[in-house]
């Protein structure tokens, strides 16, 4: 039997679990740096991380980061550089995949982290791109992570902060962005994948304790089923343990 | 040469003007110049624009006492936190003012500080392709590469050109040669870029222990105008080999400013209220030096020697 875990467990899990061995990861804060940890000690030991900050690592940094240019994450590093040169890695299509978060994300896997409403008339001024924008735009595979709310899975968003697949088909292509898109969404409750010819999201698989009707009542569009809809599958006993030894005082567990 | 050690009221008198643009904040969340936000906010400097990557709470911090007109950056907010409250406020509510927000991404605005630092009319990137941070911001130019025969948008990004730029640092010698270790974010393209730098230094040393590793150098002396002594003048972000980040201090701020009565009375009592950083340093007491790291890992001696 799996062990008990709490649903950011389960996200950051599933999370892991879209790094492959051996790639280059933006990694960012969070769930995603915590992630990576769990990915180097199970199936993928020989993955890189990168941090926006100008940091690269091999191994996961040893005490818990609030913040990814905390000393622990500097101690160690393979490479301590400058932003622009991480970036520019990223830039000429040497990253494999990047994890972003944000506040609002649409059928197509565009994310709003600036401008609720859009920059003309906002409702709400959020933080900004940060390094997301760029992740979006040239990481190989993009993965977001976001709460699974009606308000925040939208049809459309009222800003395009961080490309995923504009307004579908080949458009992203068109406006000069060579390669990437993204490649999952995973939320609180599922994980959306695009599919079809215009690469809408659809439902990839269903959280345990959660089901696709609840799940398509909180999306703000009619979320279709992916043809490989599953339930996702639970933590195993080695991923729960990799966690553990990683999340050494239970900030992810409850 | 002349030394340019001077005290932090000094510095920030004299080198900083109203209606400057000044980088607080190259290093992402390290290396934050925190004494320096606080002694612009006691001297009531005003219209600035604040450019950084992320600044952390810096931004949210002048914003919220009236120092800044307009922010250049990538991200506004609290990192431990999430939003920024003074920054919603000024930009939802006109409270304490309007404020202006010229948006990038983190790499476009490496870039034009990069473009500001060797004089470069422009620099064209492909990672603003697709975001509509090239609408809101007409500092970027969405146009067709005049070398390709194909199809091939690309971005300009229009050089930007600090008129002063902040750095903590571990060490400097008393003429601005200072060393930097760590992740450093945009220092050394903000550095080159603008026209004077101020240091604040954690440690004084002698011009010896800074040339004897030139590579850890980012950008040369003549640039620094004021050399400041401030020991943990990043507080409280985090300084490499030197100080961790107060992650309480950042969630206090985060609660206290949500109301703008809260942001008030904390300003009060941790800016307001203190002439300097000393003052800052003794309320903090034990918490400061718990904050102090004690461990080292010290790195390998490279050899310099010429014969």
């Amino acid at each position: 039997m799996a062990a008990a875990f709490s649903t950011q467990e389960l996200m950051i899990i599933a999370s892991a679990r879209e790094i492959q061995d051996g790639e280059v990861v933006f990694v960012g804060m969070r769930l995603p740096i915590t992630a990576f940890g769990v990915a180097r000690l199970t199936h993928a030991p020989n993955a890189v991380g990168l941090f926006e900050c100008g940091i690269l690592r091999n191994e996961p940094a040893k005490d818990m980061l609030y913040t990814m240019s905390d000393p622990p994450n500097q101690q160690d590093a393979a490479w301590c550089t400058g932003t622009a040169q991480v970036m520019g890695l990223l830039q000429g299509g040497q990253v494999d995949a990047g994890f972003i978060g944000g506040a609002e994300i649409d059928r197509f896997g565009n994310i709003n982290t600036s401008y609720i409403g859009g920059h003309r008339q906002m409702k709400t001024k959020l933080p900004g791109s940060g390094g997301a924008a760029d992740i979006a735009a040239m990481s190989k595979r993009l993965l977001a992570i976001m709460n699974h709310e009606p308000h925040r899975l939208v049809r459309r968003v009222g800003y395009v902060t961080s490309p995923g697949g504009l307004d579908g088909g080949t458009s992203r292509r068109k406006a000069g962005l060579a390669w990437g898109g993204t490649a999952a969404v995973i939320t609180d409750r599922a994980i959306l994948k695009p599919h079809g010819e215009e690469g809408e999201l659809h439902l990839f698989s269903v959280h345990p304790g959660h089901t696709a009707d609840e799940i398509k009542a909180h999306t703000g569009w009619e979320l279709k089923d992916h043809p490989l809809l599953a339930p996702t599958p639970e933590p195993s006993a080695l991923e729960m343990d990799a966690l553990h030894a990683i999340d050494k005082d239970g900030f992810w567990r409850s | 040469m002349k030394s340019k050690l001077v005290s932090l009221k000094e510095a920030v008198r004299d080198v900083i003007k109203d209606g400057d643009r000044v980088v607080i904040g190259a290093g992402l969340e390290h290396a934050i110049p925190f004494a320096v936000t606080f002694e612009l906010i006691r001297q009531g400097k005003r219209n600035l624009d604040l450019i950084a990557p992320i600044s952390d709470a810096s931004a949210d911090m002048l914003i919220g006492a009236g120092c800044a007109s307009s922010v250049t950056g990538a991200w506004v907010g609290n990192v431990s936190g999430g939003l920024g409250h003074n920054y919603r406020r000024a930009m939802e509510q006109s409270i304490p003012h309007p404020l202006k927000v010229n948006d990038f991404s983190n790499f476009s605005l490496a870039m034009a500080l990069m473009a500001g630092a060797y004089g470069m009319p422009f620099v064209p990137v492909r990672s603003l392709l697709g975001s509509d941070i090239t609408q809101s911001n007409p500092d970027h130019r969405l146009l067709q590469n005049p070398l390709s025969d194909e199809s091939d948008p690309v971005v300009l990004v229009k050089p930007l050109l600090p008129d002063v730029a902040v750095f903590s640092v571990p060490r400097s010698d008393i003429f601005g040669n200072a060393h930097h270790w760590g992740s450093l974010g945009v220092t050394q393209e903000a550095g080159l870029a603008a026209r004077k730098v101020i240091l604040l230094a954690d440690e004084i040393v002698d011009t010896s222990i800074i040339s004897s590793d030139p590579n850890r150098v980012l950008f040369p002396g003549f640039k620094v105008v004021a050399v400041v002594h401030e020991p943990a003048g990043q507080y409280p972000s985090p300084l490499t080999g030197c100080w961790r980040r107060d992650n309480a201090f950042f969630n206090d701020y985060h609660q206290h400013s949500r109301q703008r009565d809260g942001y008030l009375s904390w300003l009060d009592e941790w800016v307001l209220s203190l002439p300097d950083h000393a003052s800052l340093r003794a309320k903090l007491g034990g918490r400061l030096s718990d904050l102090r790291i004690k461990g080292q890992a010290f790195s390998a001696p490279a050899n310099f020697a010429s014969a």
